[in-house]
């Protein structure tokens, strides 16, 4: 079950992701839970505390605790920055000390709408041609699909590190690091 | 408003205003000299427990989406914007958000730098005397020389813990001793274009690191994870601030306020006598002190100046941010794994100083001189920063797995000398505001001819060393100019460049400066800046050391 979206959005998002990251001989951004990703940012606040910044000092995939899980605190002016940015700043005076803010959930709410509700029926042709006429949208969705693909999986996204394998990254790598060798050898 | 006292509930010898590795040298120094001192930081605490023993904190990581992508280190731009504009003709700011941020936490710049800390050169102290005046420049000779602050940067290079090879650099500044600590393991890269540029005749060197490469003051080596530039370091192997501010913490002398903004210096019109500063809790309070030392950084710095009211007419302007010239080569038979090693293992000085060819294009760009900057040698190594750079679609993942702009790519990096020019300024926005209701810092930027004309020299240059190394292709690009910044950050003309200076003049002359040799406020001699604000001419290398020098030898004075 999604945290945020509906599951019909979600349903559309799963389409969108896989459409710009489409899999080839390796899983591409719906297998490996892009859609997780940005459901868990727009969702952050479901969590306590928020799923914003993970912890450190290691994730435990290469030794030591696993502190990744453990996401950090916020402060109140950190809740505010990201309850804003999220939300949208909603006609609040403390949101709104430079003006509106339009939040990423009204973005997408809005942005997958227009996509249409037969979006994940349609053939690839026409959904490019739908994503390539909601410009914007579909770059936010890209970037943040980047950032699901190959960012840290305690996220949401990068299942079990397979997009970081797919590409021969090893992803973080503390405590281990690096050897002298495997830094200055080809 | 609560009228706060210092430690013990008597007035402090001195008030620091920020945590980075200007404000922590002071810090060191005072403290060691048993002055009492309270240092306010307005950005959150991920570095150290403030409570003794003091022990390192452990919530740095690598992690791309947290450093990169959600402003952990600070500022976060919604809450602390800064604008920018080319010039009046822009309007009050063509652009809101982040801009050429420093970090804005305990520890400040130290933490997110990947730690290259090069001295400057014997001349960039004395630009005027050496090399003559620039049309539309305000160049000047430092009010002190490469010898008066030889004894400091060594002292820091120990407080900081720096690697390097003092036998290395033959354009090098001379030295009174060797480094603390030797160069750490060459990434696999720089091996390739050190032979390269040797072989065109260029002098490249192991970079000085502010990393260990040994066990150094209970710190650990270094072990090359690679998430170094803009990240904090996850064992405490750099040399950010950390050890300064464990040492002043140990003394019982020091306490360091998180969260807390300052946002006034008070006067009694001849003598600062403290700060106004609002707190985590969102009040508005006060602190006595004998001493007030800013050293926010070169835009901080001089927005609280302005913010307080002061009226010298220099304050905030000659802002020098380093130009960067980046050229970058393509190497289809090659992975670098530029994501293990220190960022960057490798610079070159050749473009700092003048030869023939430099000066003959710099005679036909009608100037009278021209330098460039140190050359970093390097590779980009965050996966989320490459797939962004490619279009979305079924090409996405060939172009992940073959890699030609992340572990192919190999690049310089020119930190090029930006002259100082009256009219680089900061001051206040007249509309935007940050989270706490104050005027942000407004960045008013464009190059001087000499930077452009400079950048055409040398970038070609670098690119002729990557051709060297077997590229099949180069490409040039600048900043300000033609690119984005790391997690798109930077926009429009915003210089990239994380590097700046010069904002809080240092002279002997009130007419022509701000401050003087010591960091000294001309008008209110108990306010000592402590930070690149200081510089005269920004010179073409990293900024941190020399800022940290600089900080060790006014708090020196201060204490003698």
């Amino acid at each position: 079950m999604p945290t945020w979206l509906t599951i019909d959005e979600y349903r559309t998002l799963t389409a969108v992701c896989e459409r710009l990251i489409p899999a080839d001989q390796t899983p591409g951004a719906a297998e490996v839970g892009v859609p997780d990703y940005i459901d868990g940012l727009l969702g952050a606040f479901s969590f306590d505390p928020p799923r914003i910044w993970a912890g450190g000092s290691f994730s435990g995939r290469h030794g030591g605790q696993p502190g990744f899980a453990r996401f950090h605190c916020l402060t109140a002016l950190d809740e505010l920055a990201w309850r804003t940015r999220i939300e949208g700043s909603l006609g609040r005076p403390e949101r709104e000390f430079n003006g509106l803010v339009v939040g990423l959930q009204e973005r997408y709410r809005e942005g997958l709408a227009a996509l249409g509700p037969d979006f994940c029926d349609c053939v690839p042709d026409e959904q490019v041609l739908r994503l390539r006429s909601l410009a914007t949208f579909t770059q936010l969705v890209y970037d943040h699909s980047c950032e699901g693909m190959y960012g840290a999986p305690e996220y949401g996204g990068n299942r079990d590190a397979i997009a970081w394998s797919s590409i021969g990254f090893a992803g973080d790598v503390e405590p281990r690091g690096w050897t002298d060798h495997e830094v200055s050898e080809a | 408003m609560d009228r706060s006292r210092g430690i013990g509930g008597v007035t402090v010898d001195a008030i620091i205003v920020g945590s980075g590795p200007g404000g922590s040298t002071v810090a060191d120094i005072l403290t060691a000299a048993g002055w009492s001192v309270v240092i306010f930081e307005k950005g959150r605490n991920h570095l150290i427990d403030l409570e003794h023993p003091y022990r390192l904190a452990d919530d740095f990581s690598n992690d791309e989406i947290k450093f990169i992508n959600r402003h952990f280190l600070g500022p976060d731009p919604f809450l602390e914007p800064r604008t920018f504009r080319t010039g009046p003709e822009d309007g009050d700011h063509s652009f809101v958000g982040d801009v050429n941020s420093i970090p804005s936490t305990v520890g400040g710049g130290g933490t997110h730098a990947d730690g290259k800390v090069p001295r400057f050169r014997e001349e960039d102290f004395g630009l005027l005397s050496t090399y003559g005046p620039q049309s539309g420049a305000s160049v000047a000779d430092w009010p002190l020389t490469y010898a008066d602050l030889e004894p400091f940067y060594a002292d820091v290079e120990r407080r900081i813990g720096v690697t390097g090879d003092a036998a290395a650099n033959p354009l090098a500044a001379w030295r009174s001793g060797p480094y603390p600590m030797p160069p750490g393991p060459s990434m696999y890269g720089a091996v390739l274009s050190t032979a390269a540029a040797e072989t065109l005749g260029y002098h490249p060197y192991p970079a000085p690191g502010a990393t260990n490469s040994v066990p150094y003051d209970g710190r650990p080596p270094c072990n090359n994870c690679g998430f170094c530039a803009f990240f904090g370091c996850p064992i405490h192997a750099k040399g950010d601030p950390v050890a300064m501010l464990q040492r002043a913490l140990m003394t019982g002398n020091a306490e360091i306020r998180p969260e807390t903004f300052v946002s006034r210096i008070r006067t009694d019109g001849r003598r600062a006598t403290g700060v106004d500063f609002v707190g985590a809790d969102g009040v508005e309070r006060s602190m006595d002190a004998r001493y007030v030392v800013v050293a926010g950084g070169a835009v901080e710095t001089p927005r609280l100046l302005l913010l307080s009211g002061f009226d010298h007419p220099l304050i905030g302007r000659h802002l020098m941010v380093h130009f960067q010239t980046i050229a970058a080569g393509g190497f289809a038979d090659l992975r670098f794994h530029a994501e293990r090693g220190r960022a960057v293992t490798h610079l070159h000085d050749d473009a700092l100083v003048p030869d023939d060819k430099s000066r003959k294009a710099a005679t036909q760009a009608g100037l009278p001189w021209m330098r460039g900057g140190i050359v970093e040698h390097g590779g980009p190594g965050l996966p989320i920063l490459e797939a962004k750079l490619y279009r979305w679609g079924p090409t996405h993942k060939e172009n992940m797995r073959r890699s030609p702009l992340r572990d192919r790519l190999w690049a310089f990096t020119m930190q090029g000398e930006d002259l100082p020019v009256a009219t680089n300024r900061i001051d206040l926005d007249p509309t935007v505001r940050d989270v706490r209701g104050f005027p942000v810092a407004r960045y008013t930027y464009k190059p001087h001819q000499h930077e452009l004309a400079a950048s055409a020299h040398h970038g070609p240059r670098m690119a002729a060393i990557l051709e060297a190394m077997g590229a099949e292709w180069t490409s040039v690009v600048t900043s300000p100019g033609s690119i984005e910044g790391p997690g798109g950050r930077a926009s429009v003309d915003a210089p990239m460049s994380r590097h700046v200076m010069g904002t809080v003049r240092m002279g002997e002359d009130p007419a022509t400066s701000v401050a003087d040799s010591n960091g000294r406020l001309h008008q209110l001699p108990n306010v000592v800046i402590a930070d690149s604000s200081v510089f005269v001419t920004s010179s073409g290398y990293g900024p941190t050391l020399t800022l940290a020098a600089l900080a060790a030898r006014f708090a020196t004075a201060m204490v003698s």
